[in-house]
């Protein structure tokens, strides 16, 4: 079976109809990953023996004739910060190197429930630090499209996976862009939802009021798929929404005639590149041509998105992982005489640089003196910049930007400057601050056939309009 | 220009944060913080007087806004029991992850020094 822009309603009836079998679709994939994941490196564990007892599962429904779920024998892959039971979840440190869960993720168990072909665990940043991927304590995923380039971060690996047909979607998570910007550098379509719209549980955390999960995917509709299937409250996690879940792909129908598109100048300012602006004014001008009308927007607050961000996320990260003690499952130093000698020392050994700095940074803002002047400075912005969002969304159904404000870059080309790292996810950070949901859809390519990245802003809990309006924008394509 | 953080007081957070950052990195992360600090600044150009802070999403969504403080949250709550919404895990899957065990207890570095 040709996996090449292989979706996941035409590989589900496959299997269903008995043209092939979850197994081969398995095995098919397994051999791609052989074949082309040594240079890509989008993997870091793979589970066959549980994806091929899944397939047999599905094969067998198939057989007797009865109806897959919505995924039934769909290959996917998952970003190793999520929680698989009994399969090594590193997120992508050497403090979780040998780590394996006790028990699945709430969105891990649903897409199993729904059919899903697990194949394995998809590199990262470490604990989703960082835009490049380079940040993974493994090794560094390449860009499908552009070997010498990042696939983007920190779901890199879920990103490179989709886009080089190793797997058919993917989970990724997203705390300032994580989803949308590695999506956006590999030409695939990735979703983040409203914040609480997809249980955390079993999500590694990194920054508990910015970390959402969702889906990277090779189409809209795809996207509409999982997300129906991971969507809703979860008491295991108290943030988990109580709101309804819409039938995500029957609302792609809904239509976009008429529906007020704003555009915000603060999204299309100094250090936008060309080709990006171009081609993503030339996306809105077809919405315009759907029907949609366009309407000037201002987010005034957008310049101070990612100061903002980067002292809230460091702050709750800091938090986060003071957990990683060496006692319970994290790597432990050795040879060490004292307690507080074994916490140092296995923290100083198992996590890496950019995980350290952020440490760092986070506890000096939360520090004695320091806490107001930055943490709660902070979060203070944090609700200007969510009100940007709220008066605008009075007037507008959505809003268009770009993803990110250049295509991928080169490898080791911005690693040794955190701060023009940080600033590669100037146009995401908003959304996640402000817990709105977001999507990239891939728009053209630049001169040199990178990807870009069109990114749809929506009102909370209206991923409906915004998948509607992906979706529309991607038939024209 | 002005260094806000000393080498002194990244020892001091180093401290604080359990990390036993080597000398090389603690001159990184003299740069690096001094760095991202000073771009941070620029959160003061801006008046919060009287905006509160935004510490979590759901503060402003999903919930009866008819209702005060914490019974806002009421769908979040729920029976504080042992054996909920989960079992609780046996002591062998327990100490499975664990670096040092000795097959009941999780086994650590002597914790009392003289």
């Amino acid at each position: 079976m040709e996996l090449k822009q292989l979706g996941i309603e035409a590989a589900r009836s496959a299997v269903q109809d008995r043209r092939t079998t979850a197994f081969a679709l398995a095995e098919a994939h397994y051999l791609r990953i052989q074949k082309e994941d040594e240079q890509i490196g989008a993997f870091l564990t793979l589970c066959k023996e549980r994806a091929l007892e899944q397939a047999d599962r599905m094969d067998r429904m198939a057989a007797e004739g009865k109806p897959l779920p919505p995924l039934g024998g769909v290959p996917v892959a998952i970003k190793d910060v999520l929680s698989t039971r009994a399969v090594r979840t590193t997120a992508g440190s050497k403090i979780l190197e040998h780590y394996n869960p006790l028990y699945d993720g709430t969105v891990v168990a649903r897409m199993e429930a729904a059919g899903a072909v697990i194949l394995g665990k998809t590199n990262c940043d470490e604990f989703a630090m960082g835009s490049s991927n380079e940040n993974s304590a493994f090794y560094p995923v390449h860009n499908p499209r552009d070997l010498s380039r990042v696939p983007g971060g920190s779901s890199g690996g879920s990103a490179a996976a989709v886009a080089a047909d190793m797997a058919v979607a993917a989970l990724g998570s997203d705390t300032g862009g994580s989803i949308r910007q590695p999506a956006s550098f590999c030409g695939v379509v990735g979703l983040m939802p409203t914040y609480g719209r997809v249980s955390r549980y079993g999500l590694i955390a990194f920054a508990s009021s910015l970390d959402h999960i969702g889906p990277l995917t090779k189409t809209v509709k795809d996207a509409a798929i999982v997300l129906r299937t991971i969507a809703g409250r979860d008491p295991m996690d108290s943030t988990s929404a109580d709101v309804p879940v819409p039938d995500y792909v029957a609302e792609l129908q809904k239509p976009v005639r008429g529906l007020r598109l704003g555009v915000a100048k603060e999204y299309f300012g100094d250090g936008l590149d060309d080709g990006v602006r171009q081609a993503v004014e030339s996306a809105i001008d077809k919405l315009k041509d759907l029907g949609c009308e366009v309407v000037p927007v201002s987010l005034p607050h957008t310049p101070y998105a990612i100061p903002t961000y980067y002292l809230i996320a460091t702050a709750e990260a800091s938090s986060n992982l003071a957990r990683y003690d060496g006692v319970r499952y994290s790597y432990r130093a050795a040879g060490v005489k004292s307690l507080s000698e074994m916490y140092r020392r296995s923290r100083e050994e198992g996590f890496g640089a950019e995980v350290k700095r952020r440490i760092m940074l986070g506890t000096y803002a939360l520090s004695a003196g320091y806490y107001d002047a930055y943490y709660l400075k902070a979060q203070k912005v944090r609700t200007l910049l969510a009100r940007d969002f709220e008066e605008a969304f009075g007037k507008v159904d959505a809003i268009v930007t770009p993803t990110s404000p250049t295509p991928a870059f080169r490898l080791e080309e911005k690693s040794n400057d955190p701060l023009a790292m940080y600033l590669a996810d100037i146009y995401t950070v908003t959304a996640d601050l402000a817990g709105i949901p977001g999507i990239s859809v891939p728009c053209g390519t630049t001169k040199e056939k990178l990807p870009i990245g069109m990114q749809i802003l929506g009102r909370h809990f209206d991923e409906s309009t915004i998948l509607s309006l992906a979706h529309a924008y991607e038939q024209t394509a | 220009m002005k260094m806000k953080v000393t080498e002194k007081d990244v020892c001091y957070v180093a401290d604080l944060a359990n990390l036993a950052l080597s000398a090389e990195e603690r001159t990184g992360m003299v740069r690096d913080l001094n760095s991202i600090l000073d771009y941070v600044e620029r959160l003061n150009e801006l008046d919060t007087t009287n905006v509160s802070p935004m510490a979590q999403v759901s503060d402003c969504y999903g919930i009866d806004n008819a209702k005060q403080g914490s019974e806002r949250f009421a769908y979040a709550s729920r029976e504080d029991i042992v054996e909920g919404l989960r079992k609780s895990l046996p002591q062998q899957a327990a100490l499975e992850n664990a670096p040092d065990t000795d097959g009941t207890f999780f086994r650590v570095p002597k914790v009392i020094e003289r």
